[in-house]
């Protein structure tokens, strides 16, 4: 074996609820792997989700685990950092909860730069619910909502991210297997907000409407699109057309949340 | 050096053909709606099976 998950995944939980070909499964071991190269201790770990199929994650795994209120995950996670800063916060969960639902908590947990790991599964769908338009479907696709092509111009995280102030910011795939677990180690390891964003497939309720013809589609064209950020400067904007980045797209040192809100406990006992 | 091992949990195992699919030397095919390892000698334990594999359901046993 090329790695054991079993020590990682509770027992008796498996098979998972994920339909067949569901990306979270693969970004769900690229997460563990992450996790163990990193070295984290269950006991010291929290893995905190909201609602939907990505946030069905903590139900599997051997950590400190919270399943939460619909796109409440990131105001959980700072409760949980802000109450035991050494622990080690992960939030996973899908574009919808992240960004739609839960998008004032996220930004606003960007902007604190509090010390957590964000991984969002962007699967462009609310797989859960039964397919309705999120803020990542892309314009003109369909979905249960928008069976006529959906109008809405798209949210792209990981620029949303930035924008809001995290302090490291990254994008891969679920074709990119290994890159998933690089790229979620070195959020772990960075001291402040670190967002991974794994785009991933949806067969049951994206790909059937919008003329995928199998699961094995789906991901090629998750290896079609992506273009690592050091190819993409060598290339013409007409080449990146219906593209998007993968690996790391931002980083920086800025002071964390969790350290300065120490301060402030300090200066208020007189210290 | 024996040749490689592979696993099918078939009580995980969804039918995805991931795995059938990115196998570089076609050792696993589909049957029934579940993965079978066709060609076990022809395994080179490259891993994409087990790496892409969304269900936990393939392991490939080097010795």
């Amino acid at each position: 074996m090329a790695f054991d998950y079993d020590k990682y995944l509770r027992p008796g939980k498996l098979p998972h609820i994920w339909c067949p070909g569901c990306g979270h499964g693969i970004a769900m071991k690229g997460l563990i792997r992450a996790i163990d190269a990193c070295g984290l201790e269950k006991n010291n770990t929290a893995i905190v989700s909201g609602i939907g199929c990505a946030s069905r994650l903590p139900g599997y795994v051997d950590f400190n685990t919270l399943h939460t209120a619909h796109g409440r995950a990131a105001a959980f996670a700072t409760g949980v950092k802000m109450a035991k800063p050494e622990m080690n916060v992960i939030v996973v969960g899908g574009d919808g909860d992240g960004t739609a639902i839960g998008g004032n908590h996220f930004i606003h947990a960007c902007r604190r730069n509090i010390d957590m790991t964000y991984v969002i599964f962007n699967n462009s769908i609310y797989g859960m619910t039964g397919g309705q338009f999120s803020p990542c479907t892309p314009t003109g696709a369909k979905a249960s909502t928008t069976v006529y092509g959906n109008p809405d111009p798209t949210f792209d995280i990981s620029k949303l991210a930035i924008g809001a102030g995290a302090t490291f910011v990254a994008r891969t795939t679920a074709f990119h297997a290994t890159q998933i677990d690089k790229l979620i180690a070195e959020g772990i390891k960075h001291k402040g907000m670190a967002v991974i964003e794994v785009l991933d497939d949806c067969p049951t309720t994206y790909g059937r409407r919008n003329k995928f013809r199998s699961v094995v589609d789906m991901m090629k064209r998750l290896k079609d699109i992506a273009v690592p950020v050091a190819a993409a400067s060598k290339m013409t904007a007409e080449q990146l057309e219906g593209k998007v980045l993968t690996g790391v797209l931002y980083k920086e040192e800025k002071p964390e949340y969790t350290q300065q809100y120490a301060k402030v406990i300090a200066k208020a006992q007189g210290a | 050096m024996s040749s490689p091992r592979v696993e099918v949990i078939e009580r995980y195992c969804k039918g995805c053909s991931i795995c059938v699919e990115f196998c570089p030397t076609k050792v696993l095919e589909m049957d029934a709606f579940l993965v079978k390892v066709a060609k076990p000698e022809a395994c080179i334990a490259c891993m994409q099976c087990e790496l892409r594999c969304p269900d936990f359901a393939i392991k490939v046993f080097k010795d």
